[in-house]
């Protein structure tokens, strides 16, 4: 347990002490926020869909929580470079362990990013329509940190190098992001890309977290909370099965 | 303590390791040496349990570190060749974690890493970034690290590397007093000859996979009949330079040091 709860500390001191990158990752998802907010905001508005910032804003925490906890799975690839990795691989502590540390402070971070997003969106014009139903937002970042701090952990023990990494953002990550329904509503959509929304982990954050933050909602409270946790427990669980094989 | 028997590791075509045995006795500092890709890191690597061996036995203070990855675990402490610090923890908090990774009760820890970090003249900076670290107060502090635990063995994977022979001299210094004073059984690979000459009770010569030569210092140098240790390797291992492929990890090794200038 204490193996657990230092790495967990480690994560978030790394994290809190990196205040330029902190600042820097706002950036990104302010652009969405703003531009896309405010550029397709009347299209949105005609085709009377209501304000797409109010729209948008729960896609863009979402979008913010799966960056930062995948790439803090695949800080193991530099941790694995540098040498951090080594120490932990040797120490007399289950590797299952080190693992779940690990994954919960990626996790940690990731939900704490997504809490400043939520306040940065807030600055920026966006309402939620019921406030008691705000903390329910904070289930759904922490299983949505969850689930992909578990995917970048499993990435990350296969990684070996940075080449590998820019194929995992243009293939994996971008497409996870883009077709989660962040950015449109999953309603009538084509046949191919409603069924690709759907096994989209994401799409079910995000529609959690929609759910919530402007009580609007595709797949329904339920699905989301079960789906999410199915995923979260299957993806750590690999995750965890890949690092403990990992040889150096 | 360490005992190896038969030790084989294969990759592929290619055997980095070929069918070694050696011993090392308890409090004893034993090097390892050998030209590059010689087999020096790999048989480390598969004594340390982060590799495991195609054939062969190894056993460390009695416990198969295959078998028993846990005790072994506990058992033995390393300073591998490349740094294995968290850079942006203070030289305590690495201290620390190592500390909590090794089970080290709370009161001892704290005692312990105050001890080390003074012995390795390391106190004062205790609270800074290892990332403002020199390479040699680096190496210092993951060999403070290594000893926390009280292992019984403590790896040394070429601690030296890059070191000025000022850091290097007090390194070494250090490393023989404590295992004159907690006993420690010191298993270290270097480059330098000199350095072996000087702390190693005995010596194993690896080259291609396979031990050539083993024994004290002088019992090397009188086999070869050669005055000094280098003449001595160089007499075992031939004068012929090493192809070594550099792994992506040597290449990432690369970029940083481009970035840290």
């Amino acid at each position: 347990m204490s193996a657990i709860y230092i790495l967990w500390l480690r994560e978030l001191k790394r994290y809190t002490r990196s205040r330029a990158q902190i600042v820097a990752s706002l950036g990104q998802p302010l652009l969405y926020l703003l531009v896309l907010g405010f550029g397709l905001g009347p299209v949105f508005q005609q085709a009377g869909k209501g304000s797409y910032i109010q729209f948008v804003a729960p896609g863009v925490v979402g979008m913010s929580i799966l960056f930062t906890s995948i790439f803090s799975g695949i800080g193991l690839l530099w941790d694995r470079q540098f040498g951090f990795l080594k120490e932990t691989l040797v120490a007399p502590v289950p590797r299952t362990n080190v693992m779940i540390g690990r994954t919960l402070g990626g996790a940690t971070v990731a939900t704490i990013q997504g809490s400043l997003i939520l306040t940065v969106c807030l600055i920026a014009g966006f309402r939620p329509a019921h406030w008691t139903t705000v903390p329910l937002a904070f289930l759904f970042m922490i299983l949505t940190a969850i689930v992909f701090a578990g995917l970048g952990t499993a990435i990350g023990s296969f990684l070996e190098n940075m080449q590998g990494f820019q194929l995992i953002m243009n293939f994996l990550v971008m497409p996870i992001f883009f077709l989660s329904g962040a950015l449109f509503p999953l309603t009538n959509l084509p046949k191919l890309l409603s069924a690709a929304t759907s096994l989209d982990p994401l799409s079910y954050g995000i529609d959690g977290l929609r759910g919530a933050l402007i009580g609007l909602s595709h797949y329904g409270f339920l699905t989301n909370v079960s789906v999410l946790s199915v995923v979260a427990i299957f993806f750590v669980a690999i995750g965890g099965y890949f690092f403990s094989k990992i040889q150096i | 303590m360490i005992r190896v028997e038969h030790l084989t590791k294969t990759y592929g075509e290619f055997t980095a390791v070929n069918d070694v045995s050696f011993e090392v006795q308890r409090g004893e500092i034993f090097a390892f040496l050998g030209p590059n890709g010689a087999g020096k890191t790999t048989t480390i690597k598969m004594l340390t349990t982060l590799l495991k061996p195609t054939s062969g036995k190894v056993e460390l203070d009695g416990l198969d570190p295959i078998a028993e990855q846990h005790k072994a675990r506990r058992s033995f402490g390393i300073v591998f060749q490349d740094p294995s610090l968290d850079s942006e923890l203070t030289a305590y908090e690495n201290m620390d974690l190592h500390g909590v990774l090794y089970h080290v009760p709370r009161k001892v820890r704290a005692e312990r890493i105050e001890n080390l970090l003074k012995l390795f003249e390391l106190w004062d900076k205790r609270d800074k970034y290892v990332k403002e670290f020199s390479g040699g107060m680096r190496r210092r502090l993951e060999i403070a690290r290594g000893f926390l635990h009280t292992p019984k063995i403590l790896f040394l994977d070429e601690p030296t590397l890059g070191l000025d022979p000022q850091s290097r001299n007090q390194l070494w210094t250090h490393v023989k007093r404590l295992n004159e004073t907690e006993s420690v059984t010191v298993f270290l690979t270097t480059h330098y000859m000199d350095e072996a000459d000087r702390v190693a009770h005995r010596i194993a010569i690896i080259d291609h996979g396979k031990i050539v030569a083993q024994g004290s210092p002088a019992e090397l140098k009188e086999q070869t009949k050669t005055e000094s240790l280098e003449d001595a390797f160089l007499a075992l291992t031939g004068s012929t330079i090493r192809d070594e492929k550099a792994d992506s990890a040597d290449q990432m090794r690369q970029v940083v040091k481009m970035w840290r200038r």
